[in-house]
């Protein structure tokens, strides 16, 4: 078996090419995600898989519970959360990938990728996040 | 409609009390108000109070004294303490009492507040691929703010620079050490740009305000502390708050500059008018964002004041003179508080080693907390 999204409704398809916002019939505002539980007024949306970084910060230490990714103190590699923000559609917050801490940029462009939670885990148990990457 | 004067008022010692818990921290809080006005408890006609972690206020009736007392739990995040005043405040005002009291306490586990993504209405990813941190939202809102408005880093170590050199003056500060701008540039990294000495922890204290009618405070005789204004505001559409999965794209205003705005024409100041001012500290991003929403000066401006020196406590508008949270740590009901008591002291002229000179006359607070909620007072002489 391929590794899973983490949740469901997180991603449109188990190929991870999008997320899925929440839109408001009445409205027409965006967010991300879903709401928990089912709301006639939200429709779900796929969202832009394109974006640039409207800020960031840097996870420096290992978070605690509910965390369930790497925590060994020793080895816990800093991770960057970033808003990365969808022309027209909303800002997602989101990990970056594929870029040092000290590379990151404010209004860097950005794409949809898939990560695992925990790299070192079996495939077969591997838990897809959303995170963006450098264009 | 009668004007609030704060007639006396006590403070639980910040920081970490061993032994006491947070309810006993209150109790001490209140007895010390009440010998501070003169008054016995059996005089204390009604109370408002909270804590986030501590239990309901209302039972300390049974440390106090069973007076039958109306005594109402305020239960309002970070703005507890300044629900609890804002409520007091009104009682008065209303005609129906002439004296009461306002009271927060808390105590907090050690380390960064634990979250349920739960209770956020967030789904359980959200917290196990690690988003579940107040310090990541901290870090990233200052980070886009420097950006925006070409402040650097040192900035914020000058704030808290400032915080430990006026918490080493203040008897119930928690840090009471100086720590010089060099080792605050150079600590260890918690949520960029923010590090170790740039944001406050959860702690435990207590403050105690007693509050009286015009009439009734000058029966008691002692300074005439009027609070001019008492203003809670909750967020608008697009700000940045804590725990969001998505902001929206537009942005919009905040809950500070809402209730700063109706704070100052309710009061009938403006900014210029403040001798000396408490602002909300979680992290030293905090107070820069504070000092320009709630008026101070435009955004942007916050490091030359700061290298100036315009905001210590000789400055042209001291800014946390007590040390604020990044001295006191933040024992989420008394917070909002101690603002208000460190204000009441500095007006008094009482505040010694941290005085603000040349006899300040008005005095403002601040208090800003999740879930996008911000209260403020101003005091005059």
């Amino acid at each position: 078996m391929n590794a899973q999204p983490i949740a469901d409704n997180l991603f449109t398809d188990d190929n991870m090419t999008a997320l899925v916002g929440a839109r408001n019939k009445q409205t027409g505002h965006i967010s991300f995600p879903l709401p928990l539980t089912p709301n006639d007024d939200i429709e779900p949306i796929a969202l832009a898989s394109r974006g640039t970084v409207w800020t960031y910060t840097v996870q420096r230490f290992p978070p605690k519970t509910p965390y369930a990714g790497p925590a060994d103190p020793e080895n816990f590699k800093p991770y960057v959360v970033a808003y990365v923000s969808l022309p027209g559609q909303t800002m997602v917050e989101s990990r970056l990938t594929g870029i040092e801490p000290e590379d990151v940029k404010i209004g860097m462009e950005v794409e949809l990728t898939a990560i695992p939670l925990d790299p070192d885990a079996p495939a077969s148990e591997q838990k897809m996040i959303h995170a963006f990457q450098p264009v | 409609m009668s004007d609030v004067c704060i007639v006396g008022a006590g403070i639980h010692p910040f920081g970490r009390t061993e032994g006491r818990d947070g309810m006993d921290q209150g109790v001490y809080a209140v007895r010390q108000a009440l010998a501070d006005t003169g008054i016995a408890w059996e005089d204390v006609e009604f109370a408002f109070g909270g804590s986030a972690a501590s239990g309901a206020a209302d039972t300390m009736v049974s440390k106090l004294g069973l007076t039958g007392i109306q005594f109402i739990n305020v239960s309002n995040g970070c703005a507890t303490g300044g629900s609890a005043l804002n409520a007091a405040a009104s009682a008065i005002k209303s005609g129906e009492y002439e004296i009461g009291m306002a009271v927060g306490f808390d105590k907090h586990p050690r380390g960064a507040f634990n979250a349920d993504p739960g209770a956020y209405g967030l789904p359980n990813w959200y917290g196990e691929a690690g988003y579940m941190l107040t310090t990541q939202f901290f870090g990233a809102k200052i980070m886009r703010y420097l950006h925006e408005n070409g402040l650097s880093r040192e900035a914020l170590g000058r704030v808290s620079e400032k915080a430990f050199r006026n918490g080493a003056k203040t008897d119930h500060a928690w840090r009471r050490s100086e720590v010089d701008l060099e080792t605050i540039m150079n600590a260890p990294m918690i949520s960029d740009p923010l590090n170790k000495y740039m944001f406050c922890s959860p702690a435990e204290g207590a403050v105690a305000l007693i509050l009286a009618s015009e009439k009734k405070a000058k029966e008691l005789g002692g300074p005439m502390i009027c609070l001019k204004t008492s203003v809670m505001r909750t967020r608008p559409p697009g700000s940045f708050e804590v725990f969001a999965a998505s902001i929206d794209n537009e942005r919009g205003g905040t809950a500070t500059e809402i209730a700063a705005k109706a704070a100052f024409e309710q009061a009938g100041m403006g900014p210029e008018d403040i001798d000396v001012a408490q602002l909300q500290d979680t992290e030293s991003g905090a107070e820069i964002m504070h000092m320009a929403e709630n008026g101070f000066c435009p955004h942007g401006d916050q490091e030359k004041w700061l290298i100036e020196g315009r905001t210590e406590i000789n400055g042209a508008l001291p800014v946390n003179t007590d040390g604020g949270c990044l001295a006191c740590g933040e024992p989420i009901g008394a917070s909002g508080l101690r603002q208000v008591y460190e204000n009441v002291v500095q007006l008094r002229g009482t505040a010694g080693d941290r005085q603000v000179p040349g006899d300040p006359k008005t005095a403002y607070t601040q208090v800003y907390g999740a879930p996008g909620v911000s209260a403020v007072t101003i005091l005059q002489r």
